[in-house]
């Protein structure tokens, strides 16, 4: 056997999960060594950005790191609307019970500032146990000794063993896919998240949203202005920013052969942003990232031998409607694992913390989140595309839509039902159907024009900064009906943009022409989508390289 | 285990930097000072020994009080626990023998005596690549060169290090040495930390030097000739075998030359090039 470098505890990843998981097993004195790839914590990283505190939750980000909301978040959301939208008619409601329900508290937060801020604290507190946090580390796959795991491997480092490994590297997760636990198949288990950041001096920002300093609002969109492709948009303000994105299911954006920076577009350059974004657009980031779909991937049993996954690697990212929790899923899955393995250790059986681990999950009521039964029930349901068919019809019908027009007030309680909203299937009814028609009847037509003009993709990617280093996806089947889908559905290329990662060719060989993709991944922003919907196969960066986001 | 880094102040050579009178003759009132470029490795081999041994890293410098901060940039760079500053007019316009001599007594005077000492190849303005070596025959110790990596065995007291050979990079030797030993970094030596242990020992180093860089005046010792207790004779102008008899400005390159743009789309325009190249290609 050869002699490797043993800490009690790797953790792998600084993202929400992973501070959380260091935090705890700190807590309960376990050595821990925690590598992370970015330059800095955060530099990988994307959300919309609201952090949510559920009162429900067994861990909050607060609990573990007092101090947070004060030091590392940007608002506190206050106030939040979702808005129906059928061309620039738009009927918006108050979802604000949705938004409090089971909620202590709820704040936007940019990622690379949230993240290094946690990143120090977890360096502290680990560094008291006799080890710390290494940036700049790319953790490559599990190290195993007779076929069982025993510890990570990296590439800049000597292999590394230990008694328990917390798989906590977001959705693209090298480990899980080692482990043989998540894969990267079926693109409706899957969304994509494209953002932009866009600046704005704090005092205009409180005077256009018409807020105080200590306020925040978050806004959703839905309906018609993303070419039917089954997503929404969202919309939440920062210190001295705002945060707009969307959020599409992966396989409708796919199969709409949709390009995502061109729905963002259409939401910046909406009517309803005027009010908000004025004459001056200034974008300081855009940023792109898959987002996993619980419902569908949350792993029943995420752990594997001295493994275990927590957050995005674990599929733990639960979409409630419109509202997106993943980053308060992987703190709580971060400290349950690390409370297990203080059990599983206490015990004398160091080994068994992912049993327990699973249990915790399950106790603590998070899976139940992640994996309503209820969806499990109607969703699966109403994917039927029959069902569908006759809800979209009668919604659209003279009757459905008297219904709609007779009673706005059940709409919106519908709306900020936690239940319904849980169950809601993932058909083009409740994200295009329904709003739209609800724009249509109810809605007012917005008297604004937009003055927004953003920027085109060579823009957005020079804006970025790169540290690139060897290419790190290669295409396997270059052929254009397998990787095809690529060249729209990557949000750094576009089908008549030679600048991006994905281009289709021609090629002319012998007479007959083929159809072709190739790829260069330097303007790549490593979100994981053509993982999924083309035929590819993955290094991933070396420490420190790759695309380095300030925001997040 | 002791350390020490032998670093010297150079003029800032680079464009927009340095400058020159009409003579071609470096103004050195007018060049800022900065640390000789090719003492990085060697401050990167001696934080390798420090990160992996532990122990202490001392710099060592011989020049005028400006040298400080040179020592400061030093010490922020290889996380150097002191520095001493050897500094005395009658050190002054030394050659390397003399410096060397100098040196050498200042490391024989350091109460804890050292186990390495690390210096650089070649410094930017004399370039002979002299002093290193002299120092280590002063000192009587064995000399590693052009070493681009380095494993110390403080326990064992030894080393291991991986030369050029004959500054070649095509042919590398391993050769092992006893402490205390005197080690020259080539511009090639890249430190390796391949263990977390080691990295975080780096970082906790590094978080530990930022405060003592700040009070560089606290943790800096100055000597005189007196203090090493050497005779003015022997060091210095006076001390130096050989001497600076002139410099001779090379010649700038004429500044204009003839440019001819060709349109390379154009055939018609690109055969005069091919009639003026291909009497080179025959090797004429
Ligand atoms: C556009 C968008 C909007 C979103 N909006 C919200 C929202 O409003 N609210 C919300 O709660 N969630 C939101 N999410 C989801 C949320 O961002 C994630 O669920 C959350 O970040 C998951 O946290 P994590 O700790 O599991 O993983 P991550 O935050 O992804 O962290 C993973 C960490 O691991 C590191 N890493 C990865 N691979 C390796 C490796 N091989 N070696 C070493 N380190 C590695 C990464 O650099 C990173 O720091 C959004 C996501 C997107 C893309
Ligand atoms: S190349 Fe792939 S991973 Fe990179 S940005 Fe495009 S789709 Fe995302």
């Amino acid at each position: 056997m050869t002699e490797h470098e043993r800490y009690e505890a790797v953790v792998v990843g600084c993202g929400p999960g992973g501070a959380a998981a260091a935090a705890a097993l700190a807590r309960n004195g376990v050595e821990t060594l925690v590598l992370e790839r970015g330059v800095d914590a955060g530099s990988k990283n994307v959300s919309g950005g609201v952090i949510y505190a559920e009162e429900s939750a067994p861990y909050t980000i607060e609990s573990l790191f007092p101090g947070f909301r004060e030091q590392a978040t940007e608002r506190p959301v206050t106030d939040n609307y979702i808005h129906n939208v059928a061309g620039d008619r738009v009927k918006t409601f108050d979802i604000g019970e949705l938004h409090h329900h089971d909620t202590a508290w709820a704040d936007s937060v940019l990622r690379r500032p949230m993240d290094s801020w946690l990143a120090e604290r977890v360096h502290e507190r680990t560094r008291e146990t006799g080890g710390g946090l290494l940036t700049e580390i790319h953790v490559t796959g599990l190290l195993r000794e007779n076929g069982e795991i025993v510890g990570v491997r990296t590439e800049e480092l000597a292999p590394i063993e230990a008694d328990l490994i917390v798989a906590a590297d977001g959705v693209n997760s090298e480990l899980a896919r080692d482990a043989g636990l998540m894969d990267w198949d079926d693109p409706a288990e899957w969304f994509q998240g494209v953002k932009a950041v866009v600046d704005m001096d704090p005092a205009v920002l409180d005077d256009r949203f018409d807020i105080d300093p200590d306020e925040g609002e978050a806004h959703l969109f839905s309906g018609d202005l993303f070419d039917g492709v089954r997503g929404g948009g969202f919309l939440y303000t920062n210190r001295e920013s705002l945060s707009i994105g969307t959020v599409f299911h992966l396989d409708s954006l796919a199969d709409e052969r949709a390009e995502p920076q061109e729905l963002l577009d259409a939401l910046l350059t909406h009517p309803l942003l005027a009010q908000w974004l004025g004459e001056e657009y200034r974008e300081r980031e855009y940023s792109a990232k898959l987002v996993p779909d619980s419902k569908k991937v949350a792993h029943e049993s995420p752990h594997d031998d001295r493994l275990v996954l927590v957050g995005d690697a674990a599929g733990q990212m639960q979409a409630q409607g419109p509202i997106i929790k993943g980053m308060n899923h992987a703190v709580s899955a971060g400290a349950l694992a690390a409370e297990a393995f203080a059990d599983a250790r206490s015990r004398g059986d160091p080994h068994r913390a992912g049993e327990f681990y699973e249990r915790k999950l399950r106790e603590e009521g998070v899976m139940a989140k992640l994996r309503p039964r209820s969806y499990d029930l109607v969703g699966r349901l109403s994917e039927i595309d029959a069902v569908d068919r006759v809800a979209t019809a009668v919604a659209d019908s003279a009757l459905g839509r008297l219904g709609l027009r007779a009673a706005p007030g059940l709409l919106e309680r519908a709306y900020n039902s936690p239940r319904l909203v849980a169950m809601v299937p993932d058909t083009g009814l409740p994200y295009v159907m329904l709003p739209t028609v609800i724009g249509e009847e109810l809605g007012e037509a917005v008297d604004a024009e937009s003055r927004v003009d953003p920027p085109e993709l060579d823009e957005r990617i020079g804006e970025l900064t790169y540290d690139v280093g060897e290419p790190h996806i290669r295409l396997v089947d270059n052929s254009f009906g397998a990787s095809g889908t690529a060249v729209t559905a990557c949000p750094v290329s576009a089908k008549e943009f030679g600048g991006g990662c994905y281009r289709d060719e021609r090629v002319r060989t012998n007479g007959h022409e083929e159809h072709l993709v190739s790829l260069d991944t330097q303007p790549c922003v490593e979100c994981g989508t053509c993982a999924v919907v083309a035929d590819t196969e993955w290094e991933h960066p070396a420490g420190g390289k790759g695309v380095d986001f300030d925001q997040g | 285990m002791n350390t020490v880094v032998l670093t010297k102040g150079v003029p800032d050579f680079r464009e927009e930097q340095v400058s020159f009178d009409e003579d071609g003759h470096l103004e050195r009132g007018k060049t800022p000072t900065v640390m000789n470029p090719n003492d990085r490795p060697a401050l990167r081999a001696a934080l390798q020994a420090k990160v992996r041994t532990g122990g202490t890293v001392s710099l060592m410098s011989m020049g005028p009080p400006g040298y400080e901060d040179v020592l400061r940039e030093g010490m922020e760079d290889v996380y150097a626990d002191d520095c001493y500053l050897l500094s005395d007019r009658e050190m002054g316009a030394a050659d390397t023998w003399a410096t060397a001599m100098t040196v050498a007594t200042g490391l024989q005077r350091l109460a804890d005596s050292p186990d390495l000492v690390v210096a650089g190849f070649k410094t930017a303005d004399g370039e002979t690549g002299h002093t290193g070596p002299q120092t280590a025959y002063c000192l009587g110790w064995p000399l590693v060169t052009h070493v681009t990596s380095l494993d110390v065995d403080a326990a064992a007291g030894r080393l291991r290090a991986e030369r050029l050979v004959d500054g070649d990079a095509s042919e590398v030797e391993t050769v092992e040495a006893p402490l205390p030993c005197f080690v020259v970094a080539d511009p090639e030596f890249e430190p390796t930390y391949r263990t977390a242990s080691h990295r975080l020992a780096h970082k906790d180093l590094r978080d530990a030097t930022q405060q003592r860089a700040r009070n560089l005046e606290d943790h800096l010792t100055v000597w005189d000739h007196e203090d090493l207790n050497l005779d003015p004779d022997y060091i210095g102008l006076d001390g130096s075998p050989t001497i600076v008899a002139g410099v001779d400005p090379i010649p700038k390159a004429p500044a204009e030359r003839d440019a001819t743009v060709v349109d390379g789309s154009r055939p018609s325009e690109l055969e005069p090039v091919l009639s003026e190249l291909t009497p080179y290609a025959a090797g004429d």
